[in-house]
């Protein structure tokens, strides 16, 4: 019994629960939900530290042994996870206070965040294929309806197309589970990582490439990725800041368990060259597809693609060195990459508009905004000393280490290319003028300010801590990438969940 | 379209529908059942309810609005869920006593189908939630207005 490995789920589960019976009361429901992130952040704190300092944790969900319960298995980048999923909860709550509609956040707003939080830490923490899939599914409801509150007709538009691709994701995913388990005959990704090895290996190709595609819909990776752009701006920014941290990298997440843990990359055929070549096809065309987006939050969102072009190129290449690099990455990505979403609702709130040929002068009003700006579109544009440098040299690193120097200079071109298009944003939303012909900003009041501004500044400071510390932090994604690759390979993380059971 | 026949049948079929759904909900301790499906099946008599005679006749039939009916049962299954944590055992383990029946049979009773009812009453909660909703046409307005 390990009380760490379950909390990140149940402190969730409680607090919408809870939220659920304050339903009339909107006040006490913000409380509530301020607590239960509150206490999500702790116990992500605590399986942190839980993993420091006692090696991967697993727990027996109800009591039942390993290879036929549930068990739920926290390593290295499980906490990680876990720990990004609590901060962004964290600062989302407040933020969603001030900025989400009225009549959006009394439709059972807080309820669906929590419910969201708790299939994320879900699906970081099982061990189990089949309850992946029944976390993604907690995960694509709960998505699903906080995308469709408020029921305006571009939402809704949005939210179907959204629903729509990622139903076939998780029905390709449900069939390669299937599949898998009449193959094998178990679900539990530790004994998979035993048995898997033996199966034939044509079978183990073709299902290693299903389970691609699965991950690969949820992960917005080439060419299956056209739902996000076509979502994602029509939310309110807290609900995208929070989609666009977490959603997909929960399925780069997935990619990075399955293809360690059950089917070992370089053991099924051409999967990882496919792997390598569509990450770096991810890149350019996120990027390209941001050059020429002209709204605010659709230029974001080709931008959340180009960089799980980054992290998918990290696992690709498959060294200890491009796996840690991978998961540095994907933890500077999602802390930058909420920020710029959480700093697009501000300029919103005040300009009433995401279209870069409306706004300006944001620089000139509020060059503290301005900050909180440039601190995470320089970071995701890899400029030292921000989080983000660092991520994109270690990438650099191991893919030199590897040859692939293609994919090396796909990275390195890509690069410029954010920083083009990052600069793009800075003109049009903080340089030049606001053109003649639109309505003063909004002075929002002092209270909006500080719910929307504070968790902002804090997420914006992310990354240059992240950048600051990047030693001492690239060494514990080191400790990650061992428990995934080590020269023991996954044999910790077997030990750990089958050995449980005496 | 109010029909007699369908009113009259509804009249005989609702204790009948509802205690089929209790009869699932307690087989599914053992044998196929549960609180799924007997949350289905006790959602059938109220949406038969609806149809027959009107939608607020059928809302007063539940004994609580569908949303907090929701929530006491994500309660319940999550109480006893989290339970098992304060006895030092593992997340959702189940929890039994055998309890001696007259006659000499062993009725044995578990924390298990507890959390079943707390599924019976989400899924009839979500699924009358459901029919008003599509009955009344105001889908995201849930109801508040009339409490």
């Amino acid at each position: 019994m390990n009380l760490v490995t379950v909390l990140p789920i149940v402190i969730p589960l409680v607090t919408a629960i809870v939220s659920l019976f304050a339903w009339r009361s909107l006040r006490v429901q913000r409380w509530i939900s301020l607590a239960g992130a509150a206490g999500l952040l702790g116990s992500a704190v605590a399986l942190l530290v839980a993993v420091r300092a006692g090696g991967i944790q697993a727990t027996q969900i109800g009591d039942w042994p390993a290879p036929y319960g549930i068990t739920f298995v926290a390593d290295h980048l499980t906490a990680t996870m876990v720990l990004l999923a609590g901060i962004i909860g964290m600062a989302v709550v407040p933020y969603s206070c001030a900025s989400v509609d009225r009549e959006q956040e009394e439709a059972a707003y807080h309820p669906l965040l929590h419910v969201l939080l708790m299939g994320v830490c879900g699906a970081f923490l099982t061990g189990d294929l089949f309850n992946l899939y029944v976390w993604f599914e907690v995960m694509l409801i709960s998505s699903f309806v906080l995308m469709g509150l408020g029921g305006r007709r571009p939402q809704l538009e949005g939210a179907l197309k959204y629903v729509a691709l990622n139903l076939i994701a998780s029905f390709i995913f449900l069939v390669s589970v299937g599949l898998l388990y009449a193959a094998v005959g178990t679900l539990n990704m530790a004994d998979l990582a035993t048995r898997v090895p033996d199966l034939d290996r044509g079978i183990a190709t073709s299902l290693a490439m299903s389970f691609l595609v699965a991950f690969g819909v949820k992960a917005a990776v080439f060419p299956l990725f056209f739902w996000l752009p076509a979502s994602y701006h029509t939310q309110p920014a807290a609900v995208a800041a929070i989609f666009a941290g977490l959603l997909t990298k929960v399925g780069v997440y997935a990619m990075f368990r399955v293809f360690t843990l059950v089917f070992v990359l370089r053991d099924v055929g051409a999967t990882q060259t496919l792997l390598l070549v569509l990450s770096m096809l991810t890149m350019v065309t996120g990027v390209l597809g941001a050059v020429a987006q002209n709204e605010l939050r659709r230029l974001l969102s080709f931008h959340i693609i180009s960089q799980i072009g980054y992290m998918v190129v990290a696992l690709a290449l498959f060294t200890p060195l491009s796996i840690a690099a991978g998961v540095f990455f994907v933890a500077h990505n999602t802390l930058a990459k909420s920020t710029l979403f959480l700093v697009s609702g501000v300029v919103e709130r005040r300009r009433g508009t995401y279209d870069l040929d409306r706004l300006g002068g944001t620089y000139r009003e509020s060059p503290w905004l301005a900050l909180l700006f440039a601190l995470p579109a320089l970071a995701l544009a890899g400029i030292p000393p921000l989080s983000g440098f660092v991520a994109k040299l270690e990438i650099v690193q191991a893919g030199l280490e590897a040859d692939a120097y293609i994919a090396v200079a796909t990275a390195l071109a890509v690069s410029l290319l954010t920083l083009f298009s990052m600069s793009k944003i800075w003109n049009a939303v903080f340089w030049q003028p606001p053109p003649a012909s639109e309505p003063p900003p909004r002075r929002p009041p002092a209270g909006e300010r500080w719910l929307m501004e504070c968790p902002t500044a804090v997420m914006a400071a992310f990354t240059v801590v992240v950048g600051l510390a990047a030693g001492p932090l690239f060494g514990w994604t080191q400790a990650a990438a061992d428990e995934l690759l080590g020269p023991f390979g996954p044999s910790g993380y077997v030990e750990r969940v089958l050995g449980e059971q005496r | 379209m109010k029909s007699l026949i369908l009113q009259t049948a509804t009249r005989y079929l609702f204790p009948l529908l509802v205690l089929y759904s209790v009869f699932l909900l307690v087989r599914g301790h053992h044998e196929p059942g549960g609180g799924f499906i007997g949350g289905l099946m006790a959602a059938a008599p109220i949406a038969l309810c609806a149809l027959a005679y009107d939608v607020d006749v059928a809302r007063n039939l539940l004994p609580l609005r569908p949303i907090r009916l929701l929530a006491l049962g994500l309660a319940t299954a999550a109480g006893v869920s989290i339970g098992a944590l304060f006895m030092g055992r593992p997340l959702l383990t189940g929890s039994w006593v055998e309890l001696p029946m007259p006659g000499g049979g062993v009725l044995d009773l578990g924390t298990p189908l507890l959390f079943d009812l707390g599924i019976y009453l989400v899924v009839l909660g979500v699924v009358t939630q459901i029919i008003f909703s599509l009955a009344t046409k105001s889908p995201l307005h849930w109801e508040r207005d009339e409490s």
